[in-house]
């Protein structure tokens, strides 16, 4: 017993282990995910997260340690906001006839979401620092972090906002889409997949891609334009808005 | 072979990205710059062909890639305890506050569209 406790540490303290737990528990996740027929709850990067965090605080492995190995999938994550650019470039038509609506759309629906955040961590006497890590959390986690950068957040903390906003709007995306009577036509999966990549980025768009192409496509569209207008308006409004408080 | 030039090509955007968001001191962060970038040299086969390939790849496992982020939820125990339900109400009321506007705003478009090419 004493040997196995001895590989552990070691183990444990090594890159590979992040890497490997990251790939292995989110894996068996997505496999459990298909077998409930992509039940929304069944959600995997939300049990890959809630497995992952609650095995490392019961083993006393620390988070840093942890990240040593899995900052290698972390990188990835801005070669895939460059690769956004290969689904807006294949909708490149319909997008130039849509141009004026959709781009209105993810105004006022980024505003909507951004603005309600904001206005409900005031009302709840949320301190500052959390308040401002809350507004761009309706953009991908990497852009989330550098705008909560540059308005006076705490980066990390706006990743996970981020992220837990992600897997409320794949979450609760689909009941509430229906439960307005939005229609599953072209047209309504493609307002349903907007929806989802501007109030819910990434992991919202996942969701879309994994249910309708149609809303695939757009939620990599709402995505991609919300990073845009969030890094280019939200360092310029939120310090004005701020001292209306 | 070529979806190892697709993530060259997709490195290359990202360097050429932050270089240019650092350099100029750009409101962007820099894979937002490289991926406008890279919008405009699609046009090209010798980008398209390999970064289609690759993106379709990394896109079709966006999710897998917010994990370690995620995971980091352990090192706020101290604010999630503190606030953590009143964070989460907010997140949660906001996040739905977006998606309801947004699919809104698209669904009257296409109704106040249908309508006038009714008339």
């Amino acid at each position: 017993m004493p040997k196995f406790v001895e590989l552990w540490v070691y183990l444990s303290a090594t890159p590979l282990f992040g890497l490997t737990a990251t790939l292995a528990v989110y894996v068996l996740a997505q496999a459990v995910y298909a077998r409930l027929h992509q039940a929304p709850w069944a959600n995997p990067v939300l049990w890959t997260v809630l497995v992952l965090a609650g095995g490392l605080l019961m083993s006393g492995v620390p988070y840093p340690t942890y990240f040593a190995g899995a900052q290698f999938i972390h990188f990835l994550l801005g070669p895939a906001v460059v690769a956004l650019a290969w689904p807006l470039w294949q909708r490149r038509a319909e997008l130039r006839q849509r141009w004026g609506r959709l781009l209105l759309a993810a105004l006022v629906g980024g505003s909507a979401a951004s603005g309600s955040a904001l206005l409900l961590a005031w009302a709840f006497g949320l301190p500052l620092e959390v308040m401002l890590s809350l507004v761009p959390k309706s953009v991908t986690a990497p852009v989330a972090m550098g705008i909560a950068e540059k308005i006076g957040g705490i980066p990390a903390l706006a990743a996970v906002f981020a992220v837990i906003t992600g897997l409320v709007g794949a979450l609760a995306g689909k009941y509430l889409f229906d439960a307005l009577r939005i229609p599953t036509t072209h047209d309504g999966w493609a307002a349903r997949g907007f929806a989802l990549g501007t109030s819910a980025h990434g992991i919202g768009a996942a969701r879309a891609l994994q249910v309708n192409a149609d809303a695939g496509a757009y939620a990599g569209l709402a995505l991609g334009l919300q990073v845009v207008l969030a890094s280019l308006l939200m360092p310029f409004l939120v310090p004005l808005l701020i001292r209306l408080f | 072979m070529l979806a190892l030039r697709g993530l060259a090509w997709l490195l290359a955007f990202q360097s050429v990205g932050e270089l240019l968001a650092r350099g100029l001191n750009l409101p962007f962060p820099g894979p937002v710059v490289g991926m406008l970038l890279l919008l405009l040299a699609l046009r090209w086969q010798v980008v398209r062909e390999p970064v289609g390939l690759c993106a379709d790849f990394l896109l079709s496992h966006l999710s897998l890639l917010f994990v370690p982020v995620g995971v980091g939820v352990m090192t706020h125990l101290s604010l999630v305890n503190q606030y953590g339900l009143r964070m989460l109400l907010v997140i949660v009321l906001s996040t739905l506050a977006g998606l309801a506007v947004t699919v809104l705003c698209l669904h009257w478009f296409k109704s106040t569209k249908d309508a006038l090419n009714d008339t």
